[in-house]
C-alpha cells in the first residue's frame, strides 16, 4: 500500500503538467454548462403569430398587447379577416393565428364570456403545439386578471409542481453536470491507461512486483477527486449564472457524485485496460457516452421512447445519475427516497472496476 | 548456483514459434549475453523470463521461482529496462528514482541516500530537476539502467540497452555493468554490438527461435575459427530462414 502514495504523486505530477488536461478541467464545466442549457432548451421563443382582431375594443387590445409582452410571440402579420390570416400562415409568415371575433368585448361585459380561435401551423409540431398552449395559458391569466371567461376550445387546467415556471434551465442544467462528471470520469481515464502502453512506460511498472489493483487505484483517485472539483465548479458556476441551489442537501449530491465517479471512472480504466491503443479507446468511450447520453432522459425523456427502449435504459448508469441530479436539485430528494438509484449506481461502480481489474493484464 | 534454469522453453503466437523449446542456465553473478539477429526470439524469451509473457510449453525458474505460477516473486528479484525507453518523460529525474524506489519498497531514508548515490554516479547531480525528456539518449538510458537496479536485484534484464548510443557512452554504461556484476547482480544482456559480445562472460546466440551456440566468447570464436565475435555471430545468423524483421 505505500507504493499508492508513490503513484499518486506521479499521477498528481503529470496531470498538473500537462499542457491541456489542467485547463480543459476549468474550461469544460464553464463552457458546458454556460452554453449547453440554452442550446438544449426546449422552450419555444419567437414564435411568430398573426393577428385578426375583428373586435378592435379596449378588450382585444389589452389581450394582445398581453399575448406580445409575453416574450414568446412576434407579431408578423395583422390581418383583417380569418382567410387573410391563414394565407400568412400557408406562406410561413406566421406559424400561430389567433382570431378575436367581432363582439368579443360585448360578449365578455354582457354574458362574462368569449371565445377566441387559435390556429396552429402543425408542420413544425413542437413549435405550434407549444405556441398553443403558451396562448392557451396567457389567456387564463387574462381571465383571472379581468375576472373573464375567455375559453379556447378545450382548455385544460394544470399546475406545475417543483419548477413552477417551466423553466427549462433548470431542468437541464442539473442533467448537464451529471453529464460532465460522465466526460470527466469516463473520457480522462479510457484515455489514461492506454496511453502509458503507447509510450511503453506501463512495461517497467509491469515488471515490478506492483500489485495491478493498487496501479488501477492510483489512477482512479485523480480523477475522482478531479471529478470532485469538476462538480463543485459545476455547482458554483450554476448557482452564479441561473441562480440555481440544490432544494436537496449538497451531501446528497456529492454522496452520489463519489460512487457515479468511481463507475464511471472503472469503466473508462475497463475500456483504457483493454484497447491496445488510444485510438481504439477513444472509439470505444465515445461509443459509449453517446448511447448513455442518448438514452439518459438527459435530452429527451424517458418516458417517450419505446418500452424496449426504456428497458434498455435500466442498463444506463447515467439514466440515475441524471434522475438523482434533477431530483435533488429539484425536489429536494433525501438519500432516503432514492434507494433504488443508490443501489444501482453502486452495483454499476463495482461491476466496472471488477472488469478494469479483469481486463489489466501484466503479462500476456 | 543458478539463477536462472529454463527447460525446452517455447512461446508459440499462432503457428508462429518465436521461442523454440531453448535451454540453457545462468549463474549468479554472471554477464550472460544474449545475441541474435532481429526477429530470432531473443525479446520474446526476456519476457518471459521477466513475467511479462506466459510461456507457451517448457520449464523454467527465475531466481528460483517458477515463470508459470511465481511471476509476481520473479519481480520482486529482478531489474528489467525495455528496448524502448519507458522512464517517465514528463517526470524529473529524481522523481523517476523515487517513483521506482517507493513501488520496490524502498523506505523515505533509503530513497534519498540512492537518490544521491544514484546521482553521484552517473555523474547526474546537476540534473537532479531536469525532466527526463530533456536528457540526451545516453544519459536516459544509463538513468534507466540505474533505476533497473534501484533495489539491488538478484538479475537484471536488459534489452538492447545501447542501442542508437554513441561509443563512448556505450563504454560508460558497460562500467556501470560491471559495477552491478562486482556487487552480485547477474547481467542478462541483448546487443547486436559484437564488441560488447566480448565483454560477456558467456554468450548464446540465438537463430529462428532456438539457441545454436552458447559458450564463452574465447570458445565460440576457437569453435568456429573466427578472428572476433562478429565472424562468430556472422557465420551463424546466416543460417537463419526468417527474415530479419
Amino acid at each position: 500500500m505505500k507504493a499508492l502514495r508513490y503513484l499518486l504523486e506521479k499521477e498528481f505530477k503529470q496531470i498538473m503538467r500537462d499542457r491541456f488536461l489542467p485547463k480543459i478541467i476549468f474550461i469544460m464545466p464553464v463552457l458546458q454548462l454556460a452554453i449547453l442549457p440554452f442550446a438544449a432548451n426546449f422552450e419555444m421563443r419567437n414564435i411568430y403569430i398573426g393577428i385578426v382582431d375583428n373586435d378592435r375594443s379596449v378588450c382585444s387590445q389589452r389581450l394582445t398587447g398581453k399575448i406580445l409582452s409575453s416574450g414568446y410571440f412576434k407579431l408578423t402579420d395583422i390581418s383583417p379577416g380569418y382567410e387573410e390570416g391563414l394565407t400568412s400562415v400557408e406562406k410561413d409568415i406566421s406559424d400561430i393565428l389567433i382570431e378575436i371575433p367581432a363582439g368579443f368585448e360585448k360578449d365578455l361585459g354582457k354574458e362574462g364570456k368569449a371565445q377566441v380561435l387559435i390556429a396552429a401551423n402543425a408542420i413544425n409540431g413542437t413549435k405550434g403545439g407549444l405556441g398553443y398552449s403558451y396562448l392557451s395559458t396567457i389567456i387564463q391569466d387574462f381571465n383571472s386578471d379581468s375576472g373573464y371567461g375567455v375559453r379556447t376550445a378545450g382548455s385544460i387546467t394544470s399546475k406545475h409542481l417543483y419548477n413552477p415556471h417551466l423553466n427549462y434551465k433548470n431542468y437541464m442544467v442539473p442533467g448537464i453536470m451529471a453529464f460532465l462528471l460522465t466526460l470527466i470520469g469516463g473520457f480522462l481515464s479510457a484515455l489514461n491507461i492506454v496511453s502509458e502502453k503507447e509510450k511503453g512506460t506501463i512495461e517497467q511498472i509491469n515488471v515490478t512486483p506492483l500489485p495491478k489493483s493498487l496501479f488501477l487505484l492510483s489512477k482512479l483517485i485523480p480523477f475522482w477527486i478531479i471529478g470532485f472539483i469538476l462538480l463543485t465548479i459545476g455547482m458554483i458556476i450554476t448557482w452564479l449564472i441561473y441562480g440555481l441551489i440544490p432544494a436537496g442537501s449538497f451531501g446528497t449530491i456529492y454522496l452520489f457524485a463519489a460512487i457515479y465517479l468511481i463507475a464511471f471512472t472503472g469503466l473508462g480504466l475497463a475500456i483504457s485496460s483493454i484497447s491496445s491503443n488510444q485510438q481504439q479507446a477513444m472509439f470505444t468511450a465515445f461509443f459509449f457516452m453517446i448511447i448513455f447520453a442518448l438514452m439518459s432522459g438527459l435530452f429527451t425523456p424517458v418516458s417517450s421512447m419505446p418500452e424496449w427502449a426504456q428497458k434498455l435504459t435500466l442498463f444506463n448508469p447515467l439514466r440515475y445519475f441524471v434522475d438523482v441530479m434533477r431530483m435533488v436539485y429539484l425536489k429536494g430528494s433525501r438519500l432516503s427516497d432514492l434507494p433504488v438509484h443508490f443501489f444501482v449506481i453502486c452495483l454499476f461502480a463495482i461491476f466496472f472496476n471488477a472488469l478494469a481489474v479483469i481486463g489489466y493484464r501484466k503479462s500476456n | 548456483m543458478y539463477v536462472i534454469e529454463t527447460d525446452k522453453l517455447t512461446k508459440r503466437f499462432g503457428g508462429f514459434t518465436a521461442v523454440d523449446r531453448i535451454s540453457f542456465r545462468v549463474e549468479s553473478g554472471e554477464i550472460f549475453g544474449f545475441l541474435g539477429a532481429n526477429g530470432a526470439g531473443k525479446t520474446t524469451a526476456m519476457r518471459m523470463l521477466c513475467g511479462l509473457s506466459a510461456p507457451t510449453s517448457g520449464k523454467a525458474t527465475v531466481a528460483g521461482y517458477d515463470v508459470y505460477r511465481k511471476s509476481e516473486q520473479i519481480k520482486k528479484h529482478i531489474g528489467y529496462m525495455s528496448q524502448k525507453f519507458s522512464l517517465y518523460a514528463d517526470l524529473k529525474v529524481w522523481e523517476n528514482i523515487r517513483l521506482f524506489g517507493g513501488i520496490y519498497g524502498l523506505s523515505p531514508k533509503q530513497l534519498a541516500r540512492k537518490t544521491d548515490e544514484l546521482l553521484h554516479a552517473l555523474h547526474l547531480d546537476g540534473e537532479r530537476d531536469t525532466p527526463v525528456n530533456a536528457l540526451p539518449l545516453g544519459w536516459k538510458q544509463k538513468l534507466a539502467f540505474s533505476v533497473a537496479i534501484i533495489h539491488e536485484p538478484a538479475i537484471v534484464f536488459l534489452d538492447e540497452p545501447t542501442g542508437g548510443v554513441d561509443p563512448v557512452t556505450r563504454r560508460q554504461f558497460w562500467e556501470l555493468i560491471y559495477d552491478a556484476s562486482a556487487r552480485g547482480i547477474t547481467v542478462f544482456v541483448t546487443t547486436h554490438y559484437m564488441d560488447e559480445a566480448e565483454y560477456c562472460h558467456r554468450v548464446s546466440i540465438m537463430v529462428d527461435g532456438r539457441i545454436e551456440a552458447l559458450d564463452k566468447p574465447p570458445a565460440l570464436k576457437e569453435t568456429y575459427h573466427a578472428a572476433n565475435m562478429n565472424e562468430v555471430f556472422q557465420s551463424l545468423a546466416r543460417k537463419a530462414t526468417r527474415g530479419g524483421v
